[in-house]
């Protein structure tokens, strides 16, 4: 997929989260976002998922530019699956009725249709065990491996993580970034922020280095990764490889 | 002695719990019988047994008016605090001065006004309609301040995975919010059940032909003050012990739930 940035800029009161992002993203099929923490990343990833509105510049994907009226952002919302860090799931519904809400009452998926949906689904990822359980009888493993099956059952068009494994433990981590890896390999398109460099540099073909607000490096993530160029990017990387 | 002390679990022998009750109604009734004993009172129950049917009559209006309060309260209560979250501030203001001109007044006051005041200035003069009404607007503003709450419960990040997997506003209200606010109301929504119950004795006021005027009013054909009242304050218990016990179940039931 391509992404295009023009002259983005989007603050929260004083804190100027994204100043004046323009970019021209090439073809990729999955992207990293890193940078340090309050550098705008998570901002620019909310702006593509149509949960921020920017405001200045325009962003395409795909060479489609996106209409940032709410009516046109609740229609793309629908269209992409994003998985958050923690609490992506309903606490009062189970993991099965949790994935089988945006198909039935978004996607007018007939309810028998969208259980078989659910239940392949699931049988597939290894979570039919804990299909009738709530979120709170699930490990954080387990809830965001729930989540992520829920964001890929409407077959959206990219796949959106914003920090999915920050919340879990290094055992839980591996099993969700598993799952990620395993998502890339069918080929989907993905767009992930991560604070693990390791998975990103593994997990993505193309990768953004922001830092206070502006796209600083940008390129192949074997390149960017084994030969960063900008200065903030080779400290940022030294910093966060030392241990 | 020490079966008597609740342990840290909270866990208490059957035996235990059965003497511990035991002693308990000992207790009571040795302070009321001592009390009613001194009183040298002559006890008339024919009096009032000739005027049973209108307990009944009037128990049932009771259990009639709650009901039909708790259902308009409900409503009223779900309403204003939906006003109190709305963006139009006109709205959300109207909300606010409900609430607190009705929690920080005596309900006794309320009924007066909205009747001798409120429904006579509307031609209203129906006092069992009116009667409904004060009650609901009454118990409306508690609840809707335990609606709100609950809505104010669901963490943010619910209602941004709600938005991200394209949910509208409305969808959210219905899928997402609500069922967890009803969740957390049943246990809070029997006791105010069980308050409604106990208020609408005030409508007698206005002359309602509920329990507590048919009491009065055996009372005063009978000159049988005490064999009027102790039946009125059964007819209640019959009615509130049941329901806080159920409130209590549930609560205990919606606590495992989560």
């Amino acid at each position: 997929m391509r992404l295009e940035f023009r002259a983005i800029g989007k603050a929260f009161g004083e804190l100027q989260a994204l100043r004046d992002v323009t970019l021209n993203v090439a073809e990729f099929q999955s992207l990293a976002i890193i940078g340090p923490s309050g550098g705008g990343k998570t901002t620019l990833l909310r702006i593509i998922a149509g949960l921020e509105t920017p405001e200045t510049g325009q962003l395409s994907i795909d060479g489609q530019r996106l209409d940032f009226s709410e009516a046109s952002l609740l229609l793309h919302r629908r269209s992409i699956g994003t998985v958050f860090q923690a609490y992506n799931l309903f606490p009062h519904l189970t993991a099965r009725q949790n994935v089988m809400l945006p198909l039935v009452k978004v996607h007018d998926v007939a309810v028998g249709e969208a259980r078989a949906i659910v239940d392949s689904l699931f049988e597939r990822f290894q979570l039919s065990a804990h299909a009738d359980r709530h979120p709170a009888e699930l490990s954080g493993g387990q809830q965001q491996r729930v989540a992520i099956v829920r964001a890929i059952a409407i077959k959206p068009r990219f796949l959106i993580f914003d920090e999915p494994t920050s919340a879990l433990d290094p055992e839980m981590t591996a099993e969700v970034l598993d799952f990620i890896a395993e998502l890339r390999a069918d080929g989907r398109n993905l767009i992930i922020v991560t604070h693990n460099m390791g998975f990103a540099r593994e997990v993505s073909d193309h990768c953004l280095f922001i830092a206070d607000g502006r796209v600083l490096e940008e390129g192949r993530s074997s390149e960017l990764f084994s030969r960063p160029q900008n200065p903030l990017l080779v400290n940022f990387l030294a910093k966060v490889l030392r241990y | 002695m020490k079966q008597f002390l609740v342990n840290r679990d909270g866990q208490v022998s059957l035996a235990a719990t059965i003497v511990s009750w035991g002693l308990v109604a000992l207790l009571v009734c040795a302070v009321f019988s001592f009390a009613f004993s001194e009183l040298r009172y002559g006890w008339n129950w024919n009096a009032i047994w000739q005027y049973r049917q209108k307990f009944v009559q009037g128990w049932l209006m009771t259990v009639a008016i709650s009901a039909a309060a708790l259902l308009v309260s409900l409503l009223l209560g779900l309403l204003t605090a939906l006003a109190r979250r709305s963006a139009l501030l006109p709205l959300r203001y109207l909300s606010m001065l409900y609430v607190e001109s009705v929690r920080g007044t005596p309900l006794l006051v309320q009924i007066l006004i909205l009747f001798y005041v409120v429904a006579n200035a509307f031609g209203v003069d129906n006092r069992y309609l009116v009667g409904v009404l004060t009650l609901s607007l009454f118990a409306g503003a508690y609840l809707s301040e335990m609606i709100r709450s609950g809505i104010e419960s669901i963490r943010d990040s619910q209602l941004e995975s709600a938005r991200a997997i394209g949910l509208t506003r409305a969808q959210t209200y219905r899928y997402v919010i609500f069922p967890q606010v009803v969740r957390q109301l049943v246990p809070p929504l029997t006791g105010q059940f069980a308050s409604i119950i106990k208020d609408s004795s005030l409508l007698s006021i206005i002359a309602v032909s509920e329990f507590t005027l048919n009491a009065q009013e055996v009372n005063a054909f009978t000159y049988s003050t005490l064999e009027s009242y102790l039946p009125l304050a059964a007819g209640y218990l019959l009615l509130t012990l049941p329901i806080s016990l159920a409130s209590r179940a549930l609560e205990r039931r919606f606590h495992y739930a989560t």
